[in-house]
């Protein structure tokens, strides 16, 4: 248990958190990293998937090749991105975990358009709606518990996937962990290494309770009971 | 696991791929390639016998259901990178243990709520069947439940397969990551995109062969979904 003590010992040090480099510094890059990729990905997976989900065909195949995404391991795009065109710092880094935040928001928002009641929609039709008035007023409205559940799981995947980062010098939370392993378990870093996990665990565990309250918000009460059967629509890597 | 020297004569400037390193390097890459898929392979099977008891405890018994399903999920957010520096430091930081313990707690997830959603959707109809016909508790669990729960535990089995792939590369944080290795070797040797990428290739292939090695074992194991629309 002394590691644990180290990292303790390691938090309660206020420099470790304002150091340059520090604590503080480290979780606003992880922060400003996962906000523009969970943006990136929203910009993407949304509109095809409502898009598709909308159509009704070819829903199936995306969610497929969507999730097929999950084989390629996240380290291998940190590592790959920085030697393409993109360069290095944090665009590359970006990229890397919108890719991996696009399979979720994609096919929940193709569940959720699918899995609207067809009587809805035809008795939408009845009442003379065109195919766009039907996508914004009974669509997507219905469709929002799923919407928000994919930005949930997006979200915090990519606020833990955010720490891989470190491995490739991408700053972040993880750069706290991957500085105690630097250090050496024998020469104190491992004080900073449990202290970093539990930084970064901490945050994606805060960020998931955020986001299921925001959820629960966003959700009309009529629809909250069916949310639950959405929990096997998609799992995506930690 | 040392990183190889970028051979001089290889092609101009710094290839994507060159058959040279794979030629030069098969031993490091076979034993990656080895490491990778054994790990894997300990971690699907061990997290399948933790998980389908446990889904059948949370089945049997509905009050358990919410915190079993609430317990994996919180294991589940924690970052893999966090838990493996949580892990490692009491496992050992060179151990594949930790790498070990971290997947299986990963892949459980997946497979607790696979199994139990497949258990949960055998229809009430056939359960009062089975228990007219006599059956009781564990006769009606392994001859009608997990038979017809298995489409779902055979997804979550997927999932869970494809994943664990993936995710074996963050155990090159302590060097026991197997293909992540060869991934993070080539990024630190200078980024030599020879060995970067036929990690990668190695990693989504590996994937992928398990996947439909696991779909081909699914058809046959459940014969009686073929009609089926999938």
């Amino acid at each position: 248990m002394s590691y644990f003590q180290e990292g303790i010992t390691w938090l309660n040090d206020p420099l470790n958190w304002t150091n340059p480099g520090g604590l503080l510094d480290r979780l606003t890059e992880h922060l400003v990293i996962s906000f523009w990729a969970v943006l990136l990905a929203c910009v993407v997976g949304w509109p095809i998937g409502i898009w598709l989900g909308h159509r009704g065909r070819g829903g199936g195949t995306a969610v497929t090749v969507a999730n097929l995404t999950l084989a390629v391991p996240t380290l291998a795009l940190l590592t790959i991105l920085p030697l393409t065109p993109l360069g290095f710092g944090k665009p590359p880094v970006v990229v890397a975990l919108a890719v991996f935040a696009v399979p979720p928001l994609l096919a929940n928002a193709v569940t959720g358009l699918r899995s609207i009641d067809p009587e809805t929609r035809e008795a939408a039709r009845g009442m003379g709606l065109s195919g766009g008035q039907l996508l914004r007023q009974v669509e997507l409205p219905l469709a929002v518990p799923y919407l928000a559940a994919g930005l949930r799981t997006a979200a915090v995947q990519v606020v833990a996937t955010a720490a891989l980062a470190a491995l490739v010098n991408g700053g972040g939370l993880g750069q706290i962990i991957s500085a105690g392993f630097g250090i050496g378990m024998s020469n104190g870093g491992g004080g900073q290494i449990v202290a970093g996990g539990f930084a970064v665990a901490l945050l994606a565990l805060l960020v998931e309770g955020l986001l299921a309250i925001f959820q629960r918000l966003v959700t009309p009460p009529a629809l909250r009971v069916r949310k639950r059967r959405r929990s096997a629509v998609t799992v995506s890597t930690p | 696991m040392t990183p190889v020297a970028a051979p001089a004569d290889d092609g101009p400037g710094n290839p994507w791929f060159s058959w040279r390193y794979v030629h030069e390097n098969a031993d490091t890459i076979g034993t990656a390639l080895r490491f990778h898929a054994g790990l894997t392979a300990q971690t699907v099977l061990l997290a399948l016998v933790v998980a389908v008891p446990l889904a059948v405890v949370a089945y049997w018994i509905k009050p358990l259901t919410a915190p079993i399903l609430a317990l994996s999920g919180i294991l589940y957010t924690i970052p893999s990178l966090a838990l493996l520096s949580l892990l490692a430091p009491l496992v050992g930081t060179t151990s594949t243990t930790s790498v070990l313990i971290a997947l299986v707690l990963y892949a459980l997830l997946v497979l607790v709520r696979n199994s139990l959603a497949g258990l949960t959707q055998v229809p009430p109809e056939v359960i009062d069947a089975a228990n007219g016909m006599g059956y009781g508790r564990f006769g009606r669990l392994l001859r009608v439940e997990l038979p017809l729960a298995l489409p779902g535990i055979l997804t979550g089995l997927r999932l869970a397969t494809v994943s664990t792939v993936a995710l074996v590369t963050v155990g090159s944080l302590i060097g026991q990551g197997g293909l992540g290795d060869l991934i993070l070797g080539g990024f630190r040797n200078n980024f030599y995109k020879a060995e970067i990428l036929t990690g990668t290739l190695l990693c989504v292939g590996l994937a992928l062969v398990l996947d439909l090695l696991l779909a081909g074992l699914g058809r046959a194991l459940t014969p009686w979904t073929r009609g089926r629309a999938a």
